[in-house]
């Protein structure tokens, strides 16, 4: 059952073939069994699975289901979920019960999908690996000894392993995308402003964007197609019509015009990964598309100016975790000064501390001209190559990692190399435009994910290449060793 | 007012004013005051994670109605920043306010001196921001409690130029801004309760120079009267440390009411790095050309185009004419009162003026609580202009009236207070008094002048004061003169 697509276990659950319940269930039991060891959920909310399982049954009996209607799905611990904790994967949050839902949750609850849990994730979105959670590392599903990637490394781990047939999840430097790269699953990130934001804990607001990870790009669609919209509560959000991915995804991308960024087949793509991007090219001729290269100069700049942006906005937006309302309070502090202290220093684990000091550095008086402001200088011209490239392209095509998954404690003693994970992803969060990766092939049984960035506004586009790519492949349809 | 020698105060006003708006400014919780504590904290107010700001559209046109009646350029593209520092009252561990690119920029506000003149006082700013909670320190022992009802409330502060010179300039560029705000309906001034609070800037210089002295910031002095004393005391503090050889140090300084010092709170090596940059939650501020005009068609008219039109249209002395423009609800209250009676302007000036604002002052009553409504007082003057009654009983009537005893007609009517015009009757009660009285009319035929007050009282006291007074002075003359 956990083979099959949205699509199919939608007709299925219409046809009554088995129940939403059922299906929850059969999910819950795989849960169960298999999380001991991937850990990829924080919290398991089997009651209200169950609850939202049955809601979904009654609505199928009384023909109100809608595709989504009784197909479960995992949430990336980083929305907020009322009457559930949400951690963020930090001890700050660990007793957390957030009072309100995220409108991503009011939406995906609307569309009838039981939650069966909540995602692992770096602690607030902080990383590439999936180490840095409060709860523990997350390991890939297709080599136990490897890291999923991250932030969202639950999210990928869990549906990687069929717990969940889609989980959310979120991405402001690659962490949709990359761990999608590293478990063989198709994640998109779409345009900033297109999904709501409400309910989404802040890591650094202007690069951060829901979206989705699933095992196919039909499956994505028709998810991102229940998230997205305009949202009053979000002043970022776009006042903007969605269009309607799923119907995008049949047409013939014949004369699609696809942009290779020389800069990102460079050095420093491990070889075996840029061969099988290559066939994935000679893939997409074959489909009618037509191939040139074009070039992003300004994409060297992309880590230092994410690391400068990044951190300056995450050191500000982590400022409410006080101790003094919610959250972790430090049980020794005795004075005002103390309960921040404490409360923080024992709260935050290392890679948010880290990133908090490099916030509050770059936005100190007497540096903030000279480092977010340089900053945000960079990002217009970062924002202006992908202007000029997408005058010439529909889409662009280049790696998505620079390698496949590495071994847990790999990069852990190493911020910068660590860092460098997101060297090709982090220019989309940069420039606001949507990116997605899918898997094109194996290394030694590994996933190689492929990205296609699109412009403001095109996930239909990007969303149907993917789906005729994935149509004329069969890379999509692996499932690691083990959890078959 | 004190003067300081060879030194001049130069001073800067910050004042920090709640929007009057029914919601908070980037939230929908209630801004009402006096609500039990955190009954108006709302997800977004507490700062949860995962929560979004978005701009109260009212808080932006309020702000902008500002701008446009001080005259400022109205910024097209403004933007919200935040300003961060750890305080338990501010849920964010930042403030969302305007730093670089406020609202408001560069208008002007005219003040009258004690003296007549006027003086004009340039407002380099005034930008929108969120309010803090409040700590509570009173009934809690040992630890704090923290009321975030107020946090999130529509501020702006509004920053003038250190083109102020004395503690008596300050509280009249206080008391016009003040008088500015509320009629435009943008905030209710209330200080007690906060809505208006005065940050005043202090330095001192010698006559003559141009540098500015080393200022301090005196925070918080929330009333008229209070930020005098402080201004008077730092100037006065400020030379005593200047001219026993000292040097001024750029602080924050708090006023203790109870003794009328400031004190020091924090110095600027303590100040906090706000690290200022642009909130990314919030997009800028768009505003229109046709969003301002259209804001423009709504301003009301202001104090001082209000005190000139009825100075024209009324004919009153420019001190009636002040007063009763001093604020609009009272404004409004006059000319109901002039319209509705038909009666002598000047003559209504004075009641409203005299009659009922005594009382109301008596009593603490605003304008909008006055238990004598403009209908109500203009159906008095207008028994005046008929002669149903003459002024002096009026003012009688009109006590009764304030106590609540009913309109001007029905106490007229109660009480039998009507205006004895018929002359035939007066004449016969001044017979009666003259015949009663034969050594007070030769005395008075004799020329003792003074004695013909002494007849009206009589006259009066048997009309029961009801007699017509015109009629009644000239058939006394009449007829005292034989």
């Amino acid at each position: 059952m956990h083979k099959l697509s949205i699509k199919q276990l939608s007709e299925g659950l219409r046809a009554k073939q088995f129940s939403s319940r059922e299906l929850t269930q059969f999910y819950l039991e795989r849960i169960s069994r298999y999380e001991p060891s991937l850990n990829s959920l924080i919290t398991t909310t089997a009651e209200r699975a169950l609850a939202q399982a049955d809601a979904a049954d009654a609505a199928i009996a009384a023909g109100n289901a809608g595709p989504l209607t009784g197909v479960p799905l995992i949430q990336k611990d980083i929305f907020c979920t009322r009457g559930v904790r949400t951690s963020c994967a930090s001890k700050m949050l660990d007793r957390f019960i957030s009072p309100y839902d995220a409108t991503i949750v009011e939406k995906l609850d609307a569309a009838g999908m039981p939650m069966l849990g909540k995602a692992n994730m770096d602690e607030f979105a902080m990383g590439s690996s999936n180490e840095t959670s409060w709860y523990g590392a997350v390991k890939n599903p297709w080599d136990l000894e490897r890291v999923p990637g991250g932030s969202s490394g639950g999210s990928v781990a869990a549906v990687a392993a069929g717990l969940a047939p889609v989980a959310t999840a979120t991405d402001t430097g690659g962490s949709i995308r990359q761990p999608a790269a590293l478990t063989n699953l198709t994640g998109i990130k779409p345009t900033y402003g297109r999904v709501s934001r409400y309910g989404m804990i802040a890591f650094a607001s202007s690069l951060d964007q829901a979206g989705v990870v699933a095992r196919s790009a039909e499956d994505a669609a028709v998810v991102l197609q229940a998230m997205s919209g305009f949202d009053p509560r979000d002043s970022t959000s776009v006042d903007r019509p969605v269009d309607d991915y799923v119907a995008a995804l049949d047409r013939p991308i014949k004369g699609l015009r696809i942009g290779l960024p020389k800069e990102y087949f460079a050095d420093g793509l491990a070889p075996s990964s840029r061969q099988r991007i290559e066939q994935a090219i000679e893939v997409f001729k074959t489909l009618g598309a037509t191939f040139t290269e074009v070039s992003l100069p300004n994409s060297p700049l992309s880590v230092p100016t994410y690391y400068v942006v990044a951190p300056a906005e995450a050191s500000s937006n982590l400022s409410r975790f006080d101790g003094v309302r919610y959250g972790h309070r430090s049980e020794s502090a005795r004075t005002l000064e103390e309960i921040y202290k404490r409360s923080r220093g024992e709260g935050f684990g290392a890679e948010v501390q880290r990133r908090i000091m490099i916030g509050t550095y770059v936005l100190s008086h007497g540096y903030y001209d000279a480092y977010y402001l340089q900053a945000q200088k960079v990002r217009r011209l970062i924002f202006d190559d992908f202007k000029r490239a997408f005058e010439s392209c529909d889409l662009l095509l280049g790696p998505t990692a620079t390698d496949v998954a590495f071994k847990l404690g790999t990069n852990v003693d190493d911020p910068v190399a660590m860092y460098l994970n997101d060297i090709y992803t982090i220019a989309a969060n940069l420039a606001g435009i949507p990116a997605m990766s899918l898997s094109c092939g194996f290394v030694d049984g590994l996933p190689v994910g492929m990205q296609l960035m699109g412009n403001f506004f095109d996930e239909a586009r990007m969303l149907n290449a993917a789906h005729q790519y994935q149509q004329a492949t069969d890379f999509h349809r692996q499932l690691p060793k083990g959890f078959e | 007012m004190s003067t300081h020698g060879e030194w001049e105060a130069v001073i800067g006003l910050e004042v920090h004013c709640q929007l009057l708006t029914k919601s908070k400014i980037f939230s929908g919780a209630a801004t009402a005051y006096g609500a039990e504590p955190n009954t108006q904290a709302d997800a977004v107010t507490l700062g949860f994670p995962g929560v979004l700001p978005v701009l109260n559209g009212d808080a932006l046109r309020m702000a902008i109605k500002f701008g446009l009646a001080i005259d400022a350029t109205i910024t097209q593209r403004s933007v919200f920043n935040r300003k961060h520092y750890f305080y338990p009252d501010l849920p964010k561990g930042y403030q969302i306010t305007q730093y670089e690119l406020p609202i408001v920029a560069g208008g002007k506000l005219d003040i009258e001196l004690p003296d007549g003149s006027t003086k004009t006082i340039g407002i380099t700013r005034a930008h929108m921001e969120e309010d803090a909670g409040k700590s509570l320190h009173e009934n809690f022992v040992g630890v704090t409690g923290i009321d975030l009802n107020r946090a999130g409330t529509p501020l702006i502060e509004i920053v003038s130029e250190p083109e102020i010179r004395s503690a008596a300039e300050a509280v009249a560029y206080l008391k016009k801004l003040h008088q500015l705000v509320v009629y435009l309906g943008v905030s209710d001034g209330n200080m007690q309760e906060g809505s208006f609070r005065c940050d005043a800037n202090v330095s001192v210089r010698r006559r003559g120079t141009e540098k500015f002295g080393t200022r301090t910031e005196t925070k918080n002095v929330n009333s008229f009267r209070y930020v005098e004393k402080a201004i008077e005391y730092e100037i006065e503090r400020q030379i005593g440390v200047i001219e026993a050889g000292g040097v001024i140090v750029q602080e924050t300084r708090l006023f203790n009411p109870d003794t009328g010092e400031t004190r020091s709170m924090r110095s600027k090596e303590n100040a906090n790095d706000y690290r200022y940059f642009p909130d990314p939650d919030l997009l800028p501020v768009v505003v229109t050309t046709d969003d301002i005009e259209k804001i423009r068609a709504t301003m009301p008219e202001l104090p001082e185009a209000k005190r000139n039109r009825f100075m024209q249209q009324y004919g009153l002395p420019k001190y009636d004419a002040s007063v009763l423009t001093a604020e609009a609800a009272l404004a409004d209250y006059y000319e109901t009162v002039v319209s509705t009676s038909a009666g002598d302007p000047k003559i209504c000036a004075n009641w409203v003026i005299g009659d009922l604002l005594g009382l109301l002052n008596k009593q603490s009553l605003e304008i909008g609580a006055s238990p004598v409504s403009a209908a109500a007082l203009a159906g008095l003057v207008a028994r005046i202009a008929d002669k149903t009654i003459s002024g002096k009983i009026a003012k009688e009537v009109f006590e009764a009236m304030f106590a609540g005893e009913g309109s001007a007609d029905d106490i007229i009517k109660a009480k039998g207070l009507v205006q004895i015009t018929d002359e035939s009757a007066i004449a016969a009660a001044i017979d009666e008094i003259i015949a009663k009285n034969p050594g007070q009319l030769a005395e008075y035929r004799g020329g003792k002048d003074k004695l013909f007050g002494f007849f009206v009282g009589q006259a009066m006291k048997a009309t029961q004061g009801k007699a017509n007074p015109e009629a009644l002075n000239r058939l006394l003359k009449e007829k005292l003169a034989g």
